[in-house]
């Protein structure tokens, strides 16, 4: 009488367990369901606001309104017609490309001396990690002091050393080409750290052997740093500037901190602008536009590099 | 006799040059922080005077600047602030991290190579080009002024990045392990939850510090979302409350900037090697 109930009840018990089992078992299923969460959150988090920034900017959505109708490139159309728009264009490019040609130099240059053994290395390695880790607002108003215009350091260093003339007292932030300057440096300051880390980690990878069968053979030094060294850490070299260029390029806490855009809106960046326009200002619509324009900038690098990141890696 | 001379000024003049490169470096990165240092411990007084030498103290050290900081300002609420949504942030980034890591570490097919790449390009649409839109979603939700909002919002960036390191991490850990435990009776979730994530034990801890990185150094999101000064975290806080209007507190404002800096980087320190490993994994293979 027993055994069949039994039977029964325990096939009842093992169905389930085996059905998730089973799934838990499927490769196929296990993975979906371990990457399914992070994907949805992204889709949700990433791809529907920028839809929606998509349609903001075709849109004539402000602050406060409720209402909002289709306007085509009417924003567009504005904010092209405003010359700040074509400064703030600028002024990205020049902050990101001069920046970044400034911070290979120097990471290359640094890496290099970081690779040999000296004393107290750990603590000159903190010490040059500190821009990056610290939080980069915070960075920024610690320049905005040495940058000040009456207590700044590096006049009054200049000064005393006899370096500045009496008549010689720069406003860092009060000048537009200094300002733009003073922004470069805090931006260098700040990806130097990065750039010299992943420089670092391409340098120590590459086999000794290779350079000590490159110096037997009798290359010199520049040789050896063009056509052995610079070729091998390129794909990571690319990747180095691929996170460098989309960092300065959509950054706007330098300038923000630094200068708010001043002085006469001559150093202001599209991050910047996009934020003064579309939540200062409250014009949503033509802030989205302006935020836009960096996106196909970041796609064409973006491309570019990881095909040259590919390319080299295989040769 | 003169050969070895020469050699040894050579070794010489390189070595200085070597120190010397480096010493000019290390001044570049840290001035700014010493700066800082020197100047929170400064009287006002001696700070604007521009007839003093700014190297040194000439009244004597004061506590008086880090006091108004710690009492007077909301600063001890936004260093608060900031913990909470740190460790908020961390937990919800590893819960979606930790396994989308795995995934497509292991699991591979043809779908997880292409998810993977588009997981490292969401990085091309950066909080510039977001927080325009958010800034009306978290007005809808009812959100501003809220923490949660930051909440919410981080692991967007953290995410990405974090799955893109634990993939590197996870790929390190030779396959054996697992097919082990596996052939000892336990699902491949299970091996992954008994045996891979206790040995990522280094690679998750460099996951936390680094998400926990990433949200001190937001400041768009927070700029945008937050305006009651009670809720801000430190990287707003500081720079558009401790200023106000042309009235700069140099003293209480540098200690601040010194304050939030300074412990993040000693841990952060610790695990850079591991970061940066993860990091070139993920990127090139």
């Amino acid at each position: 009488m027993t055994p069949p109930q039994d039977a029964g009840t325990a096939a009842m018990a093992i169905a389930p367990r085996r059905f998730f089992g089973r799934l838990i078992d499927s490769e196929e299923w296990l993975g979906r369901a371990m990457i399914g969460p992070a994907v949805i959150y992204i889709v949700l988090l990433v791809g529907f606001p920028f839809l929606l920034a998509l349609f903001y900017s075709v849109s004539n959505i402000t602050v406060g309104s409720a209402a909002t109708k289709y306007v085509g490139f009417h924003n567009f159309k504005m904010i092209m017609e405003n010359p700040s728009f074509w400064v703030a264009l600028k002024n990205t490019f020049i902050f990101t490309i001069v920046s970044q040609v400034i911070v290979l130099v120097l990471a290359k240059i640094l890496a290099m001396a970081l690779m040999k053994d000296f004393r107290g290395k750990w603590f000159v390695r903190f010490l040059i990690l500190l821009p990056w880790v610290a939080p980069v607002s915070l960075g920024a108003i610690g320049w905005l002091w040495i940058f000040d215009s009456i207590y700044s350091i590096i006049n009054w260093t200049g000064r005393a050393l006899g370096i500045f003339g009496p008549d010689v007292w720069p406003i860092w932030l009060g000048q537009p080409v200094l300002a733009m300057a003073s922004i470069i440096t805090v931006h260098v300051w700040r990806m130097l750290p990065l750039a010299t880390v992943i420089v670092l980690a391409g340098l120590s990878s590459i086999p000794h052997d290779i350079h000590d069968a490159a110096q037997v053979d009798g290359a010199g030094f520049w040789r050896r740093l063009f056509q052995i060294t610079i070729p091998l850490v390129l794909p990571i070299l690319m990747v180095a500037m691929l996170f460098g260029i989309v960092f300065t390029s959509t950054d706007m806490v330098v300038v923000y901190v630094l200068t708010r855009g001043g002085p006469y809106d001559s150093t202001h960046v599209l991050a910047s602008q996009a934020f003064f326009t579309g939540i200062e200002g409250g014009d949503l619509a033509e802030g989205a536009a302006i935020a836009l324009f960096l996106f196909p900038i970041l796609v064409a690098v973006a491309i570019g590099f990881l095909t040259v990141a590919r390319r080299s890696e295989v040769t | 006799m003169a050969a070895p001379l020469s050699a040894r000024v050579k070794t010489w003049f390189l070595d200085s040059a070597h120190y010397g490169t480096i010493a000019l470096f290390a001044l570049f990165a840290a001035f700014p922080f010493l700066w800082m240092v020197i100047t929170t411990f400064k009287e006002t007084n001696d700070l604007l005077d521009t007839e003093n030498n700014p190297f040194l103290y000439n009244m004597p050290p004061t506590m008086e600047n880090l006091r108004v900081l710690f009492q007077d300002t909301l600063f001890p609420q936004w260093v608060w602030n900031t913990a909470w949504v740190g460790v908020a942030v961390v937990v919800v980034t590893l819960l979606l991290a930790v396994p989308a890591g795995y995934a497509l570490a292991r699991l591979s097919g043809r779908w997880a190579q292409h998810l993977a790449i588009a997981i490292f390009l969401t990085y091309l649409v950066p909080p510039t080009i977001l927080f325009i839109p958010f800034a009306r979603v978290i007005g809808n939700l009812g959100l501003q002024d809220s923490l949660w909002s930051l909440v919410l919002v981080y692991p967007s960036f953290a995410v990405p990045f974090c799955t893109w390191l634990l993939m590197g991490f996870f790929k390190a850990i030779p396959r054996d392990l697992e097919e082990a435990a596996m052939i000892d009776g336990l699902s491949r979730f299970g091996a992954f939850l008994r045996v891979v994530v206790p040995v990522s034990t280094a690679g998750i801890l460099t996951v936390v510090i680094f998400a926990f990185t990433l949200v001190m150094q937001e400041f768009i999101y927070a700029l945008t979302f937050v305006t009651a000064a009670s809720k801000l975290t430190l990287s707003v806080g500081v720079p558009t409350f401790l200023v106000r209007g042309d009235v700069y507190f140099w003293g209480s404002l540098m200690g601040a900037c010194a304050i939030s800096s300074i412990p993040i980087a000693i841990v952060y320190n610790l695990f850079v090697n591991r970061f940066v490993a993860g990091f070139t994994v993920g990127a090139i293979k």
